[in-house]
């Protein structure tokens, strides 16, 4: 591996354009997603298509004064909003984007990322309670228990794909699985892993969508009953930096599962893979997760819990066991 | 330095669910006491609206008092306004011709089917889901043209008149309300039933909440959907009628749970219900004078006059005092949704906070109604 | 235990015919409308602000200053004025002025008068930043829709 320094300079610049062009734009994407879906048109007036609503945002947000109520922490309330960026730009260190691209190939890749993610759960959990409000203070408690729980299954589910891969590394889970389809995780044809391995694959969305704090469970940014949840009392760039922490937890949320369910960069044929299969998988992730929040209304917090605990973990503890089960008698 | 919150003894907090918030439907304050996530004590606050309507009933004339009644509850504007009609006419003695009686029903109806799709719009939107709400209002939208057309207002109708309506209905009118009735029978299976009421989500999320039993209806005089979710049999369209009611053949929906989801239930028949009476009512139409003979300057008998309507939140009441002057003397309005809201307090007890929240939604609360 | 797995299978059903039914929906077009580059128009009954009908051949006010208008207005918007006609029997209209600001658009003024002299116009892009374009002089409208008329 080389070090030269032109190689991380690289890389650098890449993820941190990457990450802030998937920031910004996946706002649109999102706003006219959603417009499509309820047959509006979304943005239409900054720029050809709204193009340049995000750059407006981000103008608007940074000319607002950033309010600092009386009575909060300070050092923790300014803080919260930059320790919710920094895990999910991190993060990208370790994905695998091609066969040639990929920062760091890291042995405990997915540990890390597991790590990292956890730390993005305390940003929030800091969020609210510097806030001094509280409606604040009940949004970080279901937000921190919310995230506890579906770490779990999440877990569970990722601890079978390392077994069947045999290794933690995820340019080594992604290499594992190239050639089509048919060798991909969810489907896994060989052993009989395909009985169980789909259901694996719709757990770890499921925690996904959970863990990023995305409807159906965005109990933490209840609009309507908490009116912003943790992020009442920011801002200006507090509440841009939290929005935009969330967007790139979904881009790292939708590139793990990418990486472990689906092939990473491989093509669905077996054809040429590449980075641009890579994208396509993700983006058609991001999509969903899209599709998914504008479609149902919010669960309530035990409900939510109730799935994580009576349902996905004893599921993904039976596909645990399976799969062990498989890889040792095949 | 950070301010602690403050608990009190009992290891409770006081949580505002003030005037300004999302879930409020209007200017509710809501004085929450909370043990973590559940509420204690729940104490509604009201007078942030009060603009004391009734007071200028008495300042003008009974024609003039028109406009006023629109503004009370806004969602259902033209039962108000047929319920004041209702009261001076029976005071005054005014006859009102059959075709003016048909139109009323209608236009009345139409109003009904707009103020459930907000009310659901509105409700879904509490609970999290954003895309109900436009598609609800594109049929909304539908109404509000037809209205339109015939009485010149969107949301705040002056249209009915002492002896009759304003404008006359002409035969697009007709035509479109027949198109709008059918293209909302086709989309309610699959837009509002398939996407919302069969979700899991939703029925986890309201089933079994909010449990109002029969005798507390009775004891607070809840009435209207709220009611009948609860075993209530009691529509003022049935039991008390009025105007052209008799005529018409549809039910009146009534579910025995008590629950959110039954009051949602009843909403939801009651609109296909009010399409039933529009057909019939669009069928049977005869033709003849919109505005009956009533003298330039009213001046009813002195007495006392009681009237009550059926809105789509519950049974509204007229109490009119009259002098023999050309002012009225007092005006009462009894209003459905006040009696709705004081059961709040009682049933709100022991719930999460999300939940009281979809319970609220489901009482259908309109704030300035409750204030006048 | 028995609700368990219904609840999955219907409940797992449910929300896929809800993605279904969005996912249609985003084929469909859109039914907004693109306002203000698509301009709705407005309905004969429409109620916009009041205006003044003048006299088919002479332009003049049909308004013979009776004030039914003002007496019958619950928000006491109109105030108008008159001289007496030289030459002649009744009132002629010198001043006409809405205060647009309280009415309510119920309607009373344009069905108390009987000399047909009040209509609803149908304006409805009013906006402004000042409150005294809201106080409305209706003849000087007139003049102005007399002089667009010629």
């Amino acid at each position: 591996m080389e070090t030269s320094i032109w190689r991380a300079l690289f890389y650098l610049v890449g993820i941190m354009a990457f990450a802030g062009l998937n920031a910004a734009y996946l706002g649109w994407c999102e706003r006219k997603g959603a417009a499509r879906i309820q047959r509006r048109i979304g943005p239409c007036e900054a720029g050809y298509a709204g193009l340049w609503q995000p750059l407006a945002d981000g103008l608007k947000l940074l000319s607002k004064q950033l309010l600092v109520p009386q009575g909060v922490d300070g050092i923790i309330f300014r803080v919260a909003p930059v320790l919710a960026m920094i895990p999910a730009i991190t993060s990208m260190v370790v994905i695998p984007f091609s066969d040639n691209i990929g920062a760091r190939a890291m042995e405990l890749s997915v540990l890390l990322l597991f790590a990292l993610a956890s730390i993005g759960m305390i940003a929030i959990l800091l969020g609210g309670w510097a806030s001094g409000n509280k409606y604040a203070i009940i949004s970080a408690a279901r937000s921190v228990s919310q995230n506890l729980a579906y770490e779990i299954p999440m877990l569970i589910t990722v601890i079978t794909v390392v077994m069947i891969s045999g290794s933690m590394n995820l340019r080594e889970i992604a290499l594992d699985q190239q050639g089509g389809f048919w060798h991909w995780n969810i489907f896994r044809l060989e052993n009989g892993h395909f009985l169980t391995m789909w259901i694996s694959f719709i757990i770890f969305f499921i925690c996904s969508v959970a863990e990023t704090n995305r409807a159906p469970f965005d109990m933490a940014e209840a609009e309507s009953e908490l009116v912003a949840g943790f992020m009442t009392e920011y801002g200006s760039m507090g509440f841009g930096l939290f929005m935009m922490g969330e967007y790139l937890n979904i881009v790292v949320g939708a590139c793990l599962t990418a990486t472990l369910f689906l092939g990473g960069w491989d093509c669905p044929f077996g054809l040429t893979p590449g980075v641009w299969w890579f994208l396509i998988k993700i983006y058609i992730l991001i999509f969903t997760f899209i599709w998914i929040r504008w479609t149902y209304p919010r669960t309530q917090i035990y409900r939510l819990l109730n799935l994580s605990w009576k349902i996905l973990i004893p599921f993904s503890l039976v596909n645990l066991l399976i799969t062990a089960a498989l890889i040792k008698v095949f | 330095m950070t301010v602690p919150i403050h608990l009190r003894h009992d290891e409770t907090f006081v949580l505002n669910l003030g005037p300004q918030h999302p879930a409020t439907h209007g200017v509710l304050r809501v004085k929450l006491t909370m043990d973590g996530e559940y509420i204690v004590k729940a104490e509604p606050v009201l007078g942030y609206i009060h603009r004391m309507h009734e007071k200028m009933a008495e300042c003008g004339t009974f024609a003039q008092f028109m406009p006023n009644t629109a503004r009370m509850d806004y969602l259902h504007a033209l039962a108000f306004n047929h319920g004041w009609a209702l009261v001076v006419e029976k005071a005054a003695g005014i006859e009102v011709p059959e075709r003016a009686e048909y139109i009323r029903v209608i236009t009345v109806e139409l109003n009904r089917i707009a103020s459930h799709l907000l009310w659901w719009a509105a409700f879904l939107l509490d609970l999290g889901g954003f895309t109900p709400l436009l598609y609800a209002f594109d049929d909304r939208e539908k109404i509000i043209d037809l209205l339109e057309r015939v009485t010149g207002s969107r949301l705040t109708y002056c249209y009915m008149r002492f002896g009759g309506v304003y404008n006359d209905i002409d035969e697009e009118f007709i035509t479109g309300t027949r198109d709008f009735i059918k293209r909302l029978r086709g989309r309610m299976p699959r837009l509002y039933h398939d996407l919302v009421t069969h979700n899991i989500i939703l029925i986890k999320r309201i089933k079994d909440i909010g449990i109002i039993s029969a005798e507390q209806c009775r004891r607070y005089g809840a009435t209207g959907p709220v009611a009948r979710g609860s075993g209530i049999n009691y529509d003022i369209r049935k039991n008390e009628p009025y105007s052209v009611y008799p005529e018409f053949d549809f039910d009146v929906p009534v579910f025995d749970e008590g629950d959110s989801m039954a009051r949602y239930m009843v909403r939801m028949h009651e609109m296909e219900q009010s399409m039933r009476i529009i057909e019939q009512a669009l069928d049977k139409l005869p033709d003849g004078p919109v505005m009956g003979k009533s003298p330039k300057v009213l001046k009813p008998e002195a007495g006392y006059y009681y009237s009550a309507v059926e809105t789509a939140r519950g049974s509204l009441g007229h109490r009119l005092v009259c002098d023999g002057g050309k002012n009225p003397y007092k005006l009462k309005l009894r209003s459905p949704t006040f009696s709705n809201l004081s059961l709040y307090g009682e049933v709100a007890e022991g719930m999460l906070l999300a939940d009281a929240l979809a319970f609220m939604g489901s009482l259908d609360l309109v704030i300035p109604e409750i204030d006048r | 235990m028995s609700g368990y797995w219904s609840d999955i299978f219907t409940g797992s059903k449910s929300l896929i015919t809800g993605l279904a039914i969005t996912a249609r929906e985003f084929f469909k077009p859109v039914v907004t409308e693109r306002y203000p580059w698509e301009v709705p128009t407005m309905t004969p009954l429409f109620r916009g602000h009041i205006e003044l009908i003048g006299n088919e051949e002479t332009g003049e006010p049909n308004c013979v200053v009776c004030g039914m208008c003002q007496r019958a207005c619950p928000s006491v918007c109109i105030s108008l004025d008159g001289k007496k006609n030289e030459g002649g029997k009744g009132k002629v209209l010198t001043s006409y002025v809405l205060d647009f600001t309280k009415c309510s658009l119920c309607g009373s003024c344009v069905e108390s008068c009987n000399f047909n002299a009040l209509r609803f116009s149908r304006e409805y892009n009013l906006a402004s930043f000042d409150k005294n374009d809201f106080i409305m002089d209706l003849m000087k409208r007139l003049e102005d829709q007399n002089r667009c008329k010629h």
